[in-house]
């Protein structure tokens, strides 16, 4: 005989019992056809785009499988035709409405960094943030957003950083984990500074060029395979901007790690703060530990959660060595959120306001 | 506070070390720049032997890509696992309020000095601070004109 498969619904504040203020730290608007920013395209990208039959970035469906739950959740899938999460009601009463948020980081990632058209990319880029500021940052003031940037051009990612960065409810740029670069190299420079100019925070999220293996050592099989090894992606990009010396050259450097957990966190700093004492001569501008950099100018959202009993969890939010670090995030509408009553009951009473608000207030400069 | 005759000094060239031992200590005995320093062979993260350390320039860096290097300013690095420690102080480059590494004062005194103070005290005796170390027997009877490498221990 073999046991049902439970499937627990969504957790909701009801649920989870939380009564605090809450600050979703990533929420996802997507784009389900390109229809929906022609409006926000230049005619001839529009032309280009019918008259090649482009549908989606390529990388979009290799990095979110459409019918995988970890893409969607089975009870955000609308079934009325409209595609998860693609229009605003949706986030509003999936998300927003359950959780009783007093504000949400909304990212729209569409894998313009899985397109390699230079034009196009930037274009496309552009059109998604139009779109992201008129149909939904326009109308929820409760949201703020990442902006998309064409990613494997820094120059021209700064330019588009220049050209909505000062949008009030823009707080973040997208970038996808998987890069063909690492993010602390110094080609990234245009970007980071253009990051800074506008204050704005990296938003290092899942996803990312579609290019390269995405272990970093060579093609998996398996989807399974595939979104448990970005957990490496994650740990190298972190451990270059480390090692490059990015926040020794950018001071004011603010790193969300979106989607991609925490539970690996310390031991990799643990690694990090042990060899950095012997290779230190390699990197000289990294004049203070791991630990010391991380906790003071990157946050994580608490998505996705993995699952361990909650006595280990409340050891590993201990381990973190902070309250401040960890931001509550629905990941709204993919499947990962992972259980946040056991969050909530593994973490310290000084920690939960944090955790579910105001870290991400702070971080994000939401006021 | 103690001292002791460890070595002559035309024993350890500018450039070189010697391990030497008092008592129970064993310690790594440096030259560099016409000076001689002295630190205990024990780096304080695992016991590796400090006496065969590179001998390495101080390193620093403002901003990623820029190197500022300071010859003069001379750290050994611990053959085991690379910790660095200032060869004056002890200190550990890193972790400079945590980790440091026993050092010494070492210095240089002609034969006579020493052997007119030991005289002054008896021989073998212990009370005027300096007290004859493991060389005595094989120096003095070489040349009271050479000069010796003397550390300052605690007993």
């Amino acid at each position: 005989m073999t046991a049902p498969v439970v499937v627990s619904p969504p957790e909701t504040r009801e649920t989870v019992g939380w009564t605090g203020t809450v600050i979703d730290a990533d929420v996802h608007a997507s784009l389900t056809s390109l229809d929906q920013v022609k409006p926000f395209l230049a005619p001839h990208w529009v032309e280009f785009i019918e008259d090649r039959g482009f549908h989606r970035p390529m990388g979009i469906d290799v990095t979110y499988p459409p019918n995988s739950p970890t893409t969607v959740r089975d009870e955000w899938r609308p079934g009325d035709g409209r595609g998860a999460a693609s229009d605003l009601s949706l986030l509003q009463s999936q998300a927003l409405d359950p959780w009783g948020s007093e504000k949400a980081v909304l990212t729209c990632y569409h894998a313009v960094d899985s397109i390699r058209h230079p034009d196009f990319a930037g274009a496309l880029a552009a059109a998604i943030n139009d779109w992201v500021i008129e149909d939904w940052l326009s109308k929820d003031s409760r949201l703020v957003a990442s902006m998309t940037v064409p990613a494997r051009d820094p120059f021209a990612a700064a330019r588009e950083i220049d050209r909505v960065g000062d949008h009030p409810q823009i707080v973040q740029v997208l970038m996808g984990v998987r890069s063909d670069r690492l993010y602390g190299r110094r080609d990234w420079y245009p970007l980071m500074e253009a990051l800074i100019r506008h204050d704005l925070v990296f938003g290092l999220h899942y996803g990312g060029t579609a290019d390269g293996p995405p272990s970093p050592t060579g093609w998996a099989s398996w989807f399974l395979e595939e979104t448990v090894a970005e957990v490496q992606v994650y740990a190298a990009q972190l451990t270059s901007l480390l090692a490059e010396g990015a926040f020794q050259k950018f001071p004011d450097l603010r790193v969300a790690v979106l989607e991609g957990g925490f539970t690996w966190l310390s031991p990799l700093l643990w690694r990090i703060d042990k060899d950095l004492k012997g290779l230190r001569r390699d990197v000289p501008w990294v004049t203070e530990s791991a630990s010391e950099l991380v906790r003071r100018h990157m946050r994580f959202s608490t998505a996705p959660l993995d699952r361990m009993p909650v006595d280990e969890l409340a050891r590993c939010l201990e381990w973190l060595g902070t309250d401040d670090l960890l931001m509550f995030a629905t990941d709204y509408p993919h499947g990962s959120a992972g259980s946040v009553a056991t969050l909530l009951e593994a973490a310290p009473d000084s920690m939960r306001p944090n955790l579910m608000a105001e870290t991400a207030r702070a971080f994000y400069r939401l006021g | 506070m103690a001292k002791y005759v460890v070595a002559r000094a035309a024993d350890i060239p500018e450039g070189g070390r010697r391990l030497v031992r008092v008592g129970e200590r064993e310690i790594a005995v440096f030259h560099f720049g016409g000076r001689f320093f002295a630190l205990l062979n024990r780096c304080p993260h695992a016991a590796g032997p400090l006496c065969k350390g590179r001998v390495v320039g101080l390193l620093e860096s403002g901003d990623p890509g820029t190197y500022s290097f300071d010859a003069s300013d001379r750290y050994v690095s611990c053959p085991w696992h690379g910790w660095e420690f200032s060869i004056e102080t002890g200190q550990s480059y890193f972790d400079p309020k945590r980790t440091r590494v026993r050092s010494y004062p070492a210095g240089v005194a002609p034969g006579e000095e020493i052997v007119a103070e030991m005289d002054a005290e008896g021989q073998g005796g212990d009370t005027g601070g300096r007290r004859p170390g493991p060389y005595k027997a094989e120096i003095f009877p070489v040349d009271v004109e050479d000069e010796y490498v003397v550390l300052t221990l605690p007993r």
